[in-house]
């Protein structure tokens, strides 16, 4: 399925510069290790060591927090938008 | 190293944050224009600190929030180009759990708030490789109108 990744500021200068990248793939998760087998600097700031996506990156398809569908398993269709959009948090 | 203006202004703002907070963290949005002359704040965008069981060590803005602070940028031309909070009765340094869940290209700034009175405020950002922060240092704006 041919569908397009936003990537966020933070991350273009990983990424070429682009702030979005077309791709296929058949779902979510698919689709993101195409995108970080293609840009591997990206890799580190979207998975952990052990290859599970970081708590604080949230991945939307169209407007859908993945979460709520099946995950790194949601299906995709032609046309579809994946956002990535952190999460803040820290302290002392 | 990057010119980061973070005006007189704001940066009593994010004081001002800190102390009404306290001993809770305070936190936000850091709205600017960023170009290669440098990084400039130009407005904030303060936010509810949605960490409920730690609020005194810990913050926590959630995606929904993050798109708010994005879209309130857009709304004024500017781009979210970092994130501020308090660290009540501790040094404006970060933690290794601020290093865990950061993103290089942010700058993230702290106000260190002891006994309820703002103190050093300190930015930083965090390397490509994740392994560390770096200082970023602060400028007050002399040079505001060369950026676009």
């Amino acid at each position: 399925m041919a569908v397009k990744v936003m990537i966020p500021t933070p991350l273009r200068p990983f990424a070429g510069k682009r702030d979005n990248i077309e791709l296929n793939a058949r779902t979510v998760g698919e689709a993101l290790g195409s995108l970080t087998t293609e840009f591997s600097e990206l890799r580190k700031h979207l998975y952990t060591d052990d290859g599970r996506i970081r708590s604080f990156v949230n991945v939307y398809l169209n407007d859908e927090d993945i979460r709520y569908l099946d995950k790194e398993n949601t299906p995709l269709k032609d046309g579809d938008t994946i956002s990535i959009v952190p999460s803040i948090a820290g302290g002392r | 190293m990057q010119n980061f203006i973070l005006n007189e202004k704001f940066a009593k703002e994010i004081r001002s944050h800190g102390a009404e907070t306290y001993p809770h963290e305070c936190c936000g949005a850091l709205l600017g224009v960023d170009s290669d002359a440098g990084r400039e704040i130009r407005s904030l965008f303060r936010l509810v600190n949605r960490q409920s069981d730690s609020p005194r060590n810990r913050f926590s803005i959630t995606a929904e929030d993050v798109l708010d602070a994005a879209r309130a940028a857009r709304g004024i031309g500017l781009d979210v180009v970092g994130w501020y909070h308090s660290h009540p009765d501790h040094p404006a340094l970060p933690s290794e759990f601020d290093r865990e869940q950061a993103w290089p290209w942010y700058s993230y700034v702290i106000v260190s708030v002891i006994k309820g009175e703002s103190q050093t405020i300190a930015s930083w950002r965090l390397a490509d490789d994740r392994m560390r922060f770096e200082p970023e240092k602060i400028s007050a704006g002399a040079t505001a109108s060369a950026l676009p």
